[in-house]
């Protein structure tokens, strides 16, 4: 159970600095995942780690030993792709076996662990199956045991689900979740979905432009993100531009619109302050709430996915916002044109200072 | 009449039936999601309209006519590949505006229609740039400019958000809808993402095994599914195995393992017969104290898995049976604790209820 330090990884791509700066310690038998949008440096990030690229700057740690010299073969990992690199001539115990074939372990050796990989993906009957004959899920479970047979501690998996159907990736989650954890290891996982990286993880990074914007627990960077990146990129939020119009012991007052004020809980603002506030569209009821801000609008549209309606809102001042509403049977009840009260708890608004290169631009997925 | 019309449309690989026996009418302005899981036959469907295959069997009518022996630039269709093929040494304004030019159209209309179509997918100040320098996002836009562009009524769209980001992806969902009803054009968008079908789609078939499975508004396919294999692939659910043990006028009571009974509001079951209840994971719901009455059951909290705007939990019943119930937080949300003790309850109107499956429950939904 290794851990794993970076200590001010650089990386650049001619002018593109792809890691900039990176710190970063993963716990001994922690389950970490990466995120953020294309080209943020996640997989530069776990190549890195690999030994698949060297650092131009920094120092990177596995298990206490410096191993920024040491080939990818010595650094006592498995490594798992997107796309899955098994070897369609071989079967599936013919790759499971690959690693220790070419490492000159003898048969008697080898047999043994390549039995306990196959029960652990629970792939025994199929052993002398060919690629071509197995479904994309169970071709890359074939590579995860592929590459654990040679007792690697710390499993990198970059994308491992990405190429599969949406249903079988969800199923998958939660098997390589258990695996990891069964077998005590340590996993640095790099996703583009965020919601795979929210339920299978002990920790989420997100990263952008080659920094790490924000660590933490999957539920804390949800509900209490401390930068406003993440806050839009970990799941839908409201933003309203604002200005602080007053502070308390309890928090400050925003002025969102002519004569609309939200109470909040947060405590880092001082009055006049240029803010954008952002609230998660599950967290806004609608009908009358003592206790909630209240924000009037109507209703512009309704999205139905599955048991959620989504309800766009336009506010007094033309801005928009969505609230998410849980369907009974038949539909919301609400309809376009529909004057509706929205209610937010003080707790459940997030405050940010206004970014200098405005929202739109702040909060960028391109 | 309708837009685009399949009558008895037949295509075959070899041995494999990608297509068997499709009917599928499409109004003008609609938008139509084909939804399904790999090689259930959605991209046939769409090249067969397209016109990059000529079906086995069966007519295809495009604006009245018959279309079959029709070559796809004749067709008024346009197909987009998932995998967006940009010319990657023309620039942004050359890419979109390459179907007028080849066209014939006049300089201005070519001017006109281009520029208007950038600034509609929000690229009008990239004009110049190339491919290479935009990112996936902003190619797969750069993309469906140039399909809008090429003047075609009929969008045939393969996993036009495939190749992008997840929450990329969900961004340009609502873009892409408004894109294609401000046009007044027709889209048939394939998919195998449930929720991009049920938020983006005017009507959705289901597809499975060449064969259409169900068809209806998002609305009705999930709230009314019609076989095993929808709940199972449009929402996701519950499945319980049982047998009826009792049919009374205001529905029937289900017997599960370890004698359990469920109380399902009926479908003209008759007693003793072999079934599967669905019952979707956001209609089941959790709570603590005494479990009376029906469909109340206890159990333990053996797992809790947050997965981003909902909470999973995976509820282990005292039959053994393992129920998961979805729950979107809220402002009133509780948490519960892996191990705590709690009731699980669904109404008995949110159960639905199928015969046994012929291949066993579980290859009926691992066939997906």
């Amino acid at each position: 159970m290794p851990e794993v330090k970076l200590v001010n990884v650089t990386k650049r791509y001619g002018r593109i600095v792809a890691n900039d700066d990176i710190n970063l310690t993963i716990k001994d038998g922690e389950y970490v995942s990466v995120i953020g949008p294309s080209g943020c440096g996640k997989t530069t990030l776990i190549k890195n780690i690999a030994g698949i690229i060297r650092p131009d700057q920094g120092e990177i740690y596995i298990d206490g030993e410096l191993v920024n010299d040491l080939p990818i073969e010595d650094r006592g990992i498995g490594y798992v792709f997107q796309n899955i690199a098994l070897f369609p001539h071989m079967t599936v115990w013919g790759n499971i076996t690959y690693g220790p074939r070419v490492r000159g372990w003898s048969p008697e050796e080898t047999r043994p662990l390549a039995i306990e990989m196959l029960e652990m993906i629970k792939l025994s009957a199929r052993s002398d199956a060919y690629p071509s004959e197995l479904s994309g899920g169970t071709q890359q479970k074939t590579a995860v045991a592929r590459a654990l047979i040679s007792r690697a501690e710390l499993l990198l998996l970059d994308e491992p689900l990405g190429a599969l159907d949406i249903k079988v990736r969800g199923r998958l989650r939660y098997e390589l979740r258990r695996l990891v954890k069964d077998l005590r290891l340590t996993a640095l996982h790099v996703t583009h979905d965020q919601e795979e990286a929210m339920s299978i993880s002990d920790r989420v990074i997100v990263m952008k432009s080659g920094r790490i914007v924000e660590a933490g627990k999957p539920i804390d960077l949800y509900t209490r993100p401390n930068n406003i990146f993440t806050a839009n990129f970990v799941g839908e939020a409201n933003f309203l531009k604002g200005v602080v119009t007053q502070i308390s012991d309890e928090g400050c007052l925003v002025e969102v619109a002519d004569g609309l004020q939200l109470v909040t809980d947060s405590r880092n603002e001082t009055v006049g302050d240029l803010v954008a506030i952002a609230f998660r569209p599950e967290f806004a009821s609608i009908g009358d709430n003592e206790m909630s801000n209240k924000i009037t609008g109507n209703v512009v549209d309704v999205i139905y996915s599955g048991s959620i309606a989504r309800l766009k809102v336009e506010l007094v001042n033309g801005d928009l916002i969505v609230v998410k509403k849980v369907l009974g049977f038949s539909r919301t009840g609400f309809g376009v044109g529909d004057s509706i009260t929205v209610n937010i708890s003080p707790r459940n608004i997030l405050v940010y200072p206004y970014p200098k290169e405005g929202l739109y631009n702040e909060l960028a997925l391109d | 009449m309708p837009l685009i019309r399949l009558a008895n449309v037949s295509k075959r690989f070899g041995e494999i039936t990608a297509l068997d026996h499709i009917d599928l009418s499409i109004e003008d302005g609609e938008y139509v999601c084909v939804l399904g899981p790999t090689g259930a036959g959605k991209t046939t469907l769409l090249r067969t309209i397209a016109g990059l295959l000529e079906p086995d069997e069966g007519e295809i009518y495009i604006e009245g006519r018959l279309v079959n022996k029709v070559p796809p630039e004749e067709r008024s269709a346009v197909y987009m590949f998932q995998q967006f093929a940009l010319f990657p040494h023309m620039n942004v304004w050359d890419n979109v505006s390459f179907g007028p030019f080849i066209k014939n159209w006049d300089n201005d209309k070519v001017e006109r229609v281009t520029s208007e179509i950038l600034d509609m997918v929000r690229l009008g100040g990239r004009r110049d740039a190339l491919p290479s320098e935009l990112s996936g996002g902003m190619q797969q836009r750069v993309a469906l400019a140039r399909g809008i562009a090429s003047g075609a009524r009929i969008l045939l769209l393969d996993e036009p958000l495939g190749a992008l980001d997840a929450r990329l992806r969900v961004e340009l969902r609502s873009q892409l809808r408004r894109l294609v009803k401000d046009q007044g054009l027709t889209a048939v968008h394939v998919t195998h993402d449930q929720e991009e079908a049920l938020m983006i789609a005017d009507r959705v078939v289901v597809l499975r095994n060449g064969r259409i499975e169900q068809i209806g508004a998002p609305h009705e396919v999930y709230s009314k599914p019609q076989s095993i294999f929808v709940a199972s692939f449009v929402g996701g659910a519950n499945f319980i195995e049982g047998n009826v043990a009792k049919v009374e006028d205001s529905g029937s009571l289900v017997e599960v393992r370890g004698g359990l009974q469920i109380r399902v509001s009926g479908r003209g079951e008759t007693v003793g017969e072999r079934v599967v209840v669905a019952v979707r994971l956001e209609d089941v719901s959790v709570g603590s104290g005494e479990a009376v009455g029906s469909n109340n059951l206890s159990g333990r909290i053996e797992s809790a898995t947050f997965i981003g705007g909902s909470i999973e939990y995976a509820i282990r019943l005292e039959n053994d049976i393992i129920l998961t119930s979805k729950i979107m937080l809220s402002d009133a949300f509780k948490a519960y604790k892996t191990g705590e003790r709690v009731v699980v309850s669904f109404p008995p109107d949110r159960c639905y209820v199928f015969p046994y499956p012929k291949i066993g429950l579980l290859k009926e939904i691992e066939a997906i």
